[in-house]
């Protein structure tokens, strides 16, 4: 294997490997100020008792996610310097602002968050978990632009071989910046919901009946059962974004070889590059064309289209493209099924007497939104090759020339330490659900302390 | 300097320096909760907590000025940041694999059961371990011009050891500040154990950069540059017998003075550290490039510099807060 190659699957890894915890961090950020203003303002502790335990799992996932996004910005030096000589006029200006309005604030507030409750008055503590989940949201939003832009660039001129910013409105609202923003909102909000609602179901499973534990599955529940529709429909429209700007991204995803018309919409099949045909195919007719353009006669683009004249390969790598495509709708599904089959079970039972099965079946589901993160990331990211900067720059000529050797040396590192932390930090989570199950966690029911004593003993009537 | 009116060269400037502001900033803070990781191994098993403890609420964001360092390396001198970070291929991954497990042994040690706890406390040492000796080495490395010799090598090796026991000075400069009793006292003596490691290193420094490069010796050794540069030495020295006697005489009174050995080992790194800007300056690839040559486009940079102007004074103002909220001696954190 060749440095271009192993450096392709060294950065998939970590950025694989960074992107689990932002989906989570994102959206628990606003979960966390929910719990918190639903205490201000109730003074039900239940949702502060929520809050304590969910907020764990935030710092556990912000320090992750922190320690590997340091990886990936270093990366880009030592493995694909020629991504800044190319393009550092753009991608510059995009990270220096995510670090400035971002990064600093999620690690400032974070340690008032996490360690302040009883340094400073209670609407201060809440102002800092509101300053956290704004800032993982700007940094969210800032990556995706660089990212977006990366995908359908806008707003340039190139003078020797240099990308040059000409309209920075164009570059931050590019073409594709919208859907995919909205797409990973929702992807982290799911993510974030079949967490909640399999841990505690997890929890409940352990004898735990706690009223936090039940208010916790319902809000991942009905936060689940509300935003899949709301996801589906987004991929829709970021589908026919591709459609436009990336067609051989879209013909590998849909499978489809020969650009024309009653395209079928292939459910399974073996794409076979060498002989360009699937094997063992199962489709359904015309429906690809009528979901891409929404008539049944609609042109559709085929990968034969991006073969150039001398035969060279413009296109993707078509299997996991395809694949992942189909993991990612495929557990989209099965998150709406059983979101759904959880609210009217919720609605029959309530919370406290959901039967076991449904239990089970939430547990199982906890990190599916992992999953479909991680396949909708590989569709487009995968998808966009052979260019790291669509019609720019591409990836071969971004890569560095260190030796492949120390490549795989780093590599076997990194993935070594990724796998012993994947398992340590679901075994953790695991064991704060269990600690939290046997009263470990609520033996001391000492919060709030300090000046926030006050006020909401008040509030709590003690 | 009638040639600071053209962007092309104020723009690159002005990054260079904010860079290095930023860098600066993050060995003294970094510098101060990596050296604590480093004296982990040192206490006892409940003074391990109350070492986290002095840390916890502003590690995360110490961090984040290597990010904005790195950042701006990135952003605004897209080549040198090629070549330096693709020359210390290996030290960097040291580093980051040492930063990996330091973050997230600090979260896995309060979380994970109990059995576990050493081991985390271990990876927590380890992780500081690796990312300070790897940015010694880097640093060493940097000076020696990014090339790879066995001599180089050799005396990155040793700015390697004299940056980690620096830090470890700082860190329990740090702790002198942040913890009352016995721990104090032992932080006294880590203290008096590790000043050493950071005069050594200075002392490496300071003989080997004019060494290396006829050019810094220039600089520093021509009437009359010699005679504007005499008070950085001089002050350090004075600083170092300091120190030297205020860790014989803490622990004072009602803790009196206890935050001066942190202010002056800040010192002491400030100065070291300009004495290096200024010997590199205007290099920012020893040797290779100028910064001037490294520069992105005036107009990008320009739009980091408007973001900047308004987005640092508020970093540093919350940062500060975050620093007055946990005013005082570190208490047992809690998250309940």
């Amino acid at each position: 294997m060749d440095t271009l190659l192993l450096s392709r699957i060294q950065f998939g890894a970590n950025i694989s490997f960074h992107i689990l915890f932002p989906t989570i961090t994102i959206a628990l950020g606003w979960v966390l100020l929910f719990f918190k203003v639903r205490f201000a303002m109730t003074g039900d502790r239940k949702w502060m008792d929520a809050y304590m335990f969910w907020v764990k799992v935030f710092a556990l996932s912000f320090a992750m996610g922190v320690v590997s996004g340091i990886t990936m910005s270093f990366q880009f030096g030592t493995n694909w310097p020629g991504f800044m000589e190319t393009v550092g006029n753009v991608a510059g200006p995009l990270l220096a602002y995510e670090i400035m309005t971002a990064f600093f604030l999620e690690a400032v507030f974070l340690g008032i968050m996490l360690f302040g409750a009883s340094r400073v008055k209670s609407w201060v503590h809440t102002l800092a978990t509101f300053l956290v989940a704004f800032g993982t949201t700007m940094s969210t939003f800032w990556i995706i632009v660089l990212n977006s832009w990366m995908h359908t660039p806008q707003g340039y001129e190139l003078i020797d071989g240099v990308v040059h910013a000409t309209d920075w409105f164009a570059i931050i609202f590019n073409p594709s910046m919208p859907y995919r923003f909205v797409h990973m909102m929702l992807a982290s909000g799911l993510t974030v919901a079949f967490l909640i609602a399999g841990v505690s179901a997890l929890r409940m499973l352990w004898g735990d009946r706690g009223e936090d534990v039940k208010a916790a599955l319902r809000v991942g529940i009905i936060a689940g059962a509300g935003l899949i529709p709301l996801q589906i429909l987004a991929g829709d429209f970021h589908g026919l974004n591709t459609l436009e700007y990336q067609p051989a991204k879209v013909a590998a995803m849909e499978g489809n070889w020969d650009t024309g018309p009653n395209i079928p919409l292939v459910l399974f099949a073996i794409p076979d590059e060498d002989a360009r045909e699937n094997r063992y195919e199962i489709a359904i007719p015309n429906l690809a064309s009528l979901i891409l353009t929404h008539k049944a006669e609609g042109v559709v683009p085929g990968l034969n289209d991006f073969v150039s004249e001398a035969g060279e390969v413009l296109h993707p790598r078509v299997a996991p493209v395809f694949f992942a495509f189909r993991i990612m709708v495929g557990t989209g599904v099965a998150n709406l099924a059983l979101s759904w089959l959880g609210l009217a079970l919720l609605r029959k039972y309530g919370a406290g007497n959901m039967p076991k099965l449904p239990l089970y079946a939430f547990c199982a589901m906890s990190f599916s939104g992992w999953i479909a993160t991680l396949a909708g990331w590989y569709t487009t990211e995968i998808g966009r090759q052979p260019w790291l900067v669509q019609g720019v720059l591409s990836t071969k000529d971004a890569v560095s020339d260190v030796p492949a050797g120390m490549v795989l040396g780093t590599l076997i590192g990194y993935l070594i330490v990724y796998a012993i932390l994947i398992f340590a930090y679901i075994g953790v989570i695991t064991y704060l659900a269990r600690k939290a199950t046997t009263g470990e966690a609520y033996s001391v029911r000492n919060y709030p302390r300090g000046r926030e004593a006050n006020v909401s003993a008040i509030q709590l009537g003690e | 300097m009638a040639y600071f009116a053209d962007p092309a060269v104020w723009l690159p400037w002005t990054f260079a320096a904010l860079m290095g502001l930023s860098t600066l900033i993050y060995v003294v803070l970094d510098g101060f909760d990596l050296g604590v990781g480093l004296l982990m191994p040192l206490a006892d098993e409940d003074q391990k907590d109350r070492l986290v403890a002095s840390i916890g609420p502003f590690w995360d964001a110490n961090e984040t000025w290597l990010v904005l360092a790195v950042g701006l390396l990135l952003v605004a001198f897209p080549p040198a940041h090629g070549i330096i970070l693709t020359a210390l291929y290996l030290p960097v991954f040291i580093m980051l694999i040492g930063l990996i497990l330091r973050g997230v042994s600090f979260e896995m040690r309060a979380k994970a059961p109990l059995a576990q706890k050493r081991m985390w406390n271990g990876a927590f040492f380890a992780g500081s371990l690796m990312a300070s000796l790897s940015q010694g080495f880097m640093l060493g490395m940097y000076i020696m011009g990014l090339t790879w010799t066995w001599a180089h090598v050799g005396f990155a090796a040793l700015t390697a050891l004299f940056l980690t026991v620096g830090y470890s000075f700082i860190g329990a400069a740090w702790l002198i500040w942040k913890t009352e009793g016995a721990l104090q006292i032992r932080a006294i003596r880590w203290a008096k154990g590790g000043i050493w490691g950071l005069v050594a290193g200075i002392i490496a420094i300071s003989i080997a950069t004019p060494f290396v490069s006829a050019r810094i010796f220039d600089k520093w050794f021509s009437v009359p540059t010699a005679f504007y540069l005499a008070p950085l030495p001089i002050i350090s020295v004075l600083l170092v017998v300091f120190v030297w006697w205020q860790l014989a005489r803490l622990p004072l009174n009602h803790d009196r003075w206890s935050w001066t050995p942190f202010a002056a080992a800040t010192a002491l790194f400030t100065l070291a550290y300009g004495g290096m800007a200024y010997s590199f300056y205007p290099y920012v690839v020893p040797k290779k490039i100028t910064l001037y040559d490294a520069a992105s486009a005036p107009e990008s940079l320009f739009i980091i510099l408007i973001g900047t102007v308004f987005v640092l004074p508020a970093i540093v103002c919350y940062t500060l807060l975050s620093y007055y909220i946990f005013r005082g001696k570190a208490r047992d954190l809690r998250y309940d």
